[in-house]
């Protein structure tokens, strides 16, 4: 760290510390939008001095909870609102407002070394709920057949579980990890694995599988070609205005915002 | 009153506020563990609940089995503990009866040390280190598993036992020793029957405290057991113990959803299973008490 990144932390946490001059927006929420939004943030606090961004990530449903209860003034959520919170919404007189910022692909993926490359949704279906057991069905090579998971509440899990799963069940016995990069870890370290992450977060040390035919690529994510693609949302409280507007509109900006995206590995929106 | 008096009375007076603190601060934990879940088994049966072999909290209306999960945690507790009672109690026979005065300066800090090492750092070998070795060398069909994570916490749990069965060992009265030597007792005759005995106390403490660690760590189990939430059937079977389903899904669980709850009742069963360790140690620590010279 050089000495003017330090000094430029002391002053900045002695600004937080000081009762707040600036506007000060609090950001909570997806950890799959979280990077994006740092990484906009940053972009952001240096171009208006006068706002300071507090974002910190614990998931959708934390971050809906914390708008719902005005804890925070712009909630990450990389999905739709459930019923269940925009109940809760409505009783507390909060009117979330969605925003999509960018776009997300699931991806399915497998070691290098694994001869199967592409999948149907069916069969990636069969596989998570146990009809599959072997790679062999699969015109693999003969092994049982890892299955990798994410834990249930994760935003993921609950896109996959939808689009790929649509009312079977994950099979118990699939493996529970925590976070995208501890997926990526099992399978980069096992040839039977099979588990998936956000396009963004697939490198090398695995292999993305084509679903249906279709490459995992930004523009089958934006068409929806490709079977599991979602939007990552930001959510505000009423229509944006004042602060939370230029931070909205710093992030849909291409030159801006939409770069973060891209170069965070997500897909930016198309433009207009 | 003179002014030292005074000064004694507000010293000893705020040693006690003090005291008291730590225990509000427990009370208060407890009665929030309760308060927050128990709301569960107003509508979801103990007997569901605890017996239940499906774990599906987001599903509608969620199912909140957590069988396989408890197993989990005991079945991984134990392997551990076969790995690191033996590891622990003959390392601290070894420094304490055997070893150079000099070596046991050395070694002890070190074995010391790993308990410093955090869960995390840990976790992350086991993942990256032992998982692939498992499935490489051993045939595993997944690294991360019962027997990995047993490994890791055994890293763990070995430091506890080691020091406080060695710090046992020691206050064995050197008199006891010599008079078991001078009545021609082996070496080893003596460690076993004369030594072991006087320090039983000791030692079963720290196995209890080794094992009630070991079933509460939650780092390690999160990154290195897998998460299977299955009853396992080998030693290579993915588990998913109690404290990695908390861990992995509090964040993300609704606030006052039945999920809230139930992660919270697992922590009571937690907090239930450390008591029993906990009074288990102090139990056979009374029982064992020696008198005289050698009390610790």
């Amino acid at each position: 760290m050089s000495l003017g990144k330090i000094i430029a932390c002391t002053v900045l946490s002695l600004a937080m510390a000081a009762p707040a001059m600036a506007g000060q927006l609090v950001i909570n929420g997806s950890t799959t939008v979280l990077p994006v939004m740092q990484k906009a943030g940053e972009a952001f606090m240096a171009s208006h001095p006068d706002i300071q961004l507090s974002i910190s990530g614990g998931g959708s449903g934390n971050g809906i909870k914390a708008l719902i209860e005005g804890q925070c003034a712009v909630a990450m959520s990389s999905r739709e609102m459930k019923d269940k919170e925009v109940k809760a919404a409505e009783a507390k007189g909060v009117k979330p407002w969605p925003v999509a910022i960018a776009y997300d692909a699931i991806v399915p993926v497998v070691h290098p070394k694994n001869p199967v490359k592409n999948l149907t949704t069916a069969q990636l279906r069969d596989i998570y709920s146990g009809k599959i057991n072997n790679w062999k069905e699969l015109g693999g090579r003969d092994g049982k057949i890892v299955v990798v998971s994410r834990d249930t509440s994760s935003g993921t899990f609950e896109c996959w579980n939808e689009l790929v799963m649509r009312g079977e069940r994950v099979k118990p016995a699939a493996l529970m990890q925590a976070s995208n990069g501890t997926v990526i870890q099992a399978i980069a370290k096992n040839p039977n694995a099979i588990g998936y992450v956000g396009l963004g977060y697939l490198n090398d040390s695995v292999h993305g599988v084509t679903v249906d035919g279709k490459e995992p690529t930004p523009a089958n994510a934006i068409s929806k070609v490709w079977p599991v693609s979602r939007e990552l949302l930001i959510f505000t409280n009423g229509e944006p205005a004042g602060e939370v507007k230029q931070l909205v509109d710093f992030l849909l900006d291409p030159a801006k915002g939409q770069k973060s995206v891209l170069e965070i590995g997500y897909v930016p929106l198309p433009t207009k | 009153m003179p002014k030292y008096l005074f000064r004694e009375a507000v010293i000893q007076k705020s040693l006690a506020v003090t005291a008291t603190l730590s225990l509000l601060a427990l009370l208060g934990i407890v009665l929030f563990l309760f308060v927050e879940g128990l709301p569960l088994f107003t509508h979801y049966s103990v007997i569901d609940f605890l017996f239940g072999d499906l774990w599906y909290p987001t599903e509608e209306p969620g199912l909140f089995g957590i069988f396989p999960l408890f197993v989990g945690s005991i079945t991984v507790t134990l392997l551990s503990s076969i790995f690191a009672i033996p590891l622990g109690v003959l390392t601290a026979i070894y420094l304490n009866e055997i070893a150079h005065p000099n070596t046991r300066r050395v070694i002890k800090p070190f074995i010391e040390l790993l308990a410093a090492l955090p869960s995390v750092v840990l976790g992350f070998l086991g993942m990256v280190l032992l998982a692939p070795f498992l499935q490489d060398c051993l045939g595993a069909d997944i690294g991360l598993n019962l027997f990995n994570a047993a490994i890791v916490l055994t890293f763990m749990s070995v430091p506890t036992i080691c020091s406080i069965s060695e710090d046992a060992l020691h206050a064995v009265p050197r008199s006891l020793r010599e008079g078991s030597l001078a009545l021609g007792a082996t070496r080893w005759q003596t460690i076993i029957r004369v030594v072991m005995p006087a320090a039983l106390s000791g030692i079963g403490t720290a196995i209890m405290l080794g094992m009630s660690r070991a079933i509460g760590e939650t780092m390690v189990v999160l990154m290195c057991a897998g998460g299977g939430g299955i009853l396992p059937d080998s030693l290579f079977s993915p588990i998913r113990p109690m404290p990695a389903s908390i861990a992995a899904e509090m964040a993300e669980a609704p606030f006052g959803s039945d999920h809230y709850h139930a992660l919270f009742a697992i922590g009571i069963l937690l907090f239930l299973l450390t008591l029993l360790f906990n009074i288990i140690a102090s139990r056979i620590a009374e029982r064992h008490r020696q008198v005289g010279t050698s009390s610790l």
